[in-house]
């Protein structure tokens, strides 16, 4: 072992002797390895296999072949849970990136509101899905809910959970109510990197606040925009907790994205081959997503913010 | 109010020698922009509503808050809802949450502190092949592996046990806990490993008397964001275990819901319950959770 021999090189060769010693074999890696890929990695490996299985649950699963995944090409059920993951992944982007990057901007400012308004903003972060899904629950039942009193305002109808289109669109607010805070942090952190410079060049030639935020602050902060998007993206796509406790998939099927319809399938009938074919394929849109989305803005910048941390 | 005056720091911090010179320009620019100034404003609405109603009407009796205005401060507050919701078992609730959290947070940097000490320290291909399995871990979704984590955990025979949802969710904190204690060891100098080094230190000690010190940014972000994340997980708890004694909070309150019904103002008061102790660490740790996300997001 190399770091057994430090002192006969200590007079000689400084810098090689430095080098060897004291670095900690790999081998302490190892338990912490082993566990992720005991509960995260082989599961995922499993899972494909199984969506090659028939099984119940109970006894052992049996090789089907592609039967599961015949199935799930002519599943219509399978074919609109996918439309609508598509759907509320589109409209959460939509919503949250606006209000995350203008909220973000304005936090990275140094007004004097900002650390307080910043800090009540944050809260919603620190509940739980499940508390978030009752809590809007509650505001929006039509015989209680605050729905009541303050949808006629905002021209939202109290039946709003009653209608398809409505139910979706409450998901995806529910969903960026609750996540707002953490892109509104990315995009701060990314306008905190802004060098001032530039506003001060710009101020100089006359530009006003808003050619500086489409000249400077938004080009400026493509790469995080990438960042957050593929967290958003990846993140409605495997929205569970709010469907399963707003909406059970309905009205109808009409909220019943591809989460709750693996959910259904596996732990509420039993299909569990099936369910397996679901989450696999799951993975593999939210993964092409996020790879064509890293791959349109440039591999190497999201690589060097994850790496410079 | 303290929130005030602990979130203000990070801001200090970025601009120590000067924040004064660079202050009168931004504001200008803030102030000259409408939408900065009452785009923040809704939000504030936004948020706010949703969670002033959510206290108040968990103060209201049934009756007031099924017939008043919900957006009204309740007239005659009443702690009732609370009591009722303490006595159907709540306490347990807690209790087992807290246990998984405790146990979820030391998995997680026991074995997440090595990984990232090898993954900055050591110059082996293999450690970097780790570390980027670690980073791709990150998009692994919990629904992907819920089916075959069912069929591993029932084969473990650890289904409707608290292991079966702590071993799972320290897994899935893992890529976050790596990623976030490598970024802040990977801040501490070549030098002071280069003295221990010529002091005869091994690693283990460098680990212990150097790194892990120095560190303690990062890992207390890691520590308060795997609490977090085994206070609030809902899944694992849901599929992988079964019976009342073994049921979390998330699950808990999921379950009030049918129970209590219509008895709305008392599903409300459990979800209050329920953010109570989230809420206190909030207030103490709010800086490292904040730095903890905002890394991960990528600075």
């Amino acid at each position: 072992m190399p770091h057994h021999t430090p002192v006969a090189r200590r007079h000689g060769d400084r810098k090689a002797a430095v080098g060897d010693v004291g670095r900690p074999p790999v081998a302490w890696a190892v338990p912490g390895i082993l566990f992720f890929a005991v509960f995260a990695i082989v599961p995922l490996a499993i899972a494909v296999y199984l969506s090659f299985c028939t099984w119940d649950g109970l006894g052992s699963p049996a090789p089907t072949g592609l039967d599961n995944w015949s199935r799930l090409f002519r599943d219509s059920e399978f074919g609109q849970a996918a439309w609508l993951s598509l759907v509320l992944t589109t409209i959460s982007w939509v919503f949250q990136t606006p209000v995350a990057l203008l909220l973000g901007v304005w936090a990275a400012g140094r007004q004097r509101s900002r650390a307080f308004l910043s800090a009540i903003f944050f809260i919603p972060l620190l509940l739980s899905t499940t508390a978030i899904a009752m809590l809007f629950h509650a505001l929006l039942d039509p015989n209680f809910g605050v729905i009541r009193t303050i949808g006629p305002w905002l021209g939202i109808d109290p039946a709003v959970m009653g209608s398809s289109t409505g139910a979706l669109l409450v998901v995806a607010f529910v969903g960026g109510w609750q996540f707002m805070p953490f892109h509104t942090l990315i995009y701060q952190g990314g306008a905190r990197q802004i060098p001032e410079v530039l506003y001060q060049a710009a101020s100089i030639d006359g530009a006003g606040t808003v050619r500086q935020f489409f000249h400077i602050t938004l080009p400026q902060l493509r790469h995080t925009m990438t960042t957050s998007s593929v967290l958003m993206i990846v993140g409605s796509l495997t929205y569970f907790d709010t469907v399963l406790i707003m909406t059970k998939g309905g009205p109808g099927t009409d909220t019943t994205i591809l989460p709750y319809l693996m959910y259904r399938t596996g732990f509420q009938t039993y299909d569990l081959g099936y369910a397996a074919a679901i989450a696999t394929a799951l993975v593999v849109v939210a993964t092409g997503i996020s790879l064509l989305m890293v791959r349109l803005s440039g591999f190497g910048s999201m690589r060097s913010t994850r790496e410079g941390m | 109010m303290s929130i005030d005056t602990r979130a203000a720091a990070p801001q200090h911090r970025t601009t120590p020698a000067a924040p004064r010179r660079g202050r009168p320009a931004r504001r200008r620019r803030l102030l000259g922009n409408p939408v900065a100034g009452f785009g923040p404003l809704i939000w504030l609405l936004v948020v706010l509503v949703p969670l002033y109603t959510l206290v108040s009407a968990s103060l209201m009796r049934q009756d007031e808050a099924l017939n008043g205005d919900p957006l009204a401060i309740p007239t005659d507050p009443t702690f009732e809802n609370y009591r009722t919701v303490l006595d159907s078992g709540f306490l347990t609730l807690i209790g087992n949450t807290a246990l998984v959290a405790v146990a979820t947070v030391a998995i997680v940097l026991v074995l997440s502190v090595p990984v990232a000490y090898v993954a900055v320290r050591t110059r082996s291909r293999l450690s970097s092949l780790a570390f980027r399995t670690f980073l791709l871990g990150v998009a692994i979704p919990a629904q992907a592996v819920i089916v075959p984590l069912y069929l591993m955990i029932g084969k473990l025979g650890l289904y409707d046990t608290l292991w079966a949802i702590i071993l799972p969710t320290a897994a899935f904190a893992m890529p976050v806990a790596v990623l976030v204690l490598s970024g802040t060891m990977r801040d501490v100098s070549e030098e002071m490993y280069e003295a221990m080094a010529l002091d005869g230190a091994s690693p283990v000690r460098m680990l212990w008397q150097l790194a892990v010190p120095l560190s303690r940014a990062g890992i207390s972000t890691v520590a308060i964001f795997s609490a977090l994340q085994a206070w609030n997980g809902f899944l694992f708890p849901l599929i992988l275990t079964q019976s009342e004694e073994r049921r979390v909070l998330t699950l808990g309150l999921f379950n009030f819901m049918s129970q209590f019904g219509v008895n709305i103002p008392a599903v409300l008061a459990a979800i209050v319950l329920s953010v109570i102790p989230i809420f206190a660490v909030y207030l103490v740790a709010r800086r490292a959770l904040i730095n903890g996300l905002m890394g991960v997001g990528g600075k």
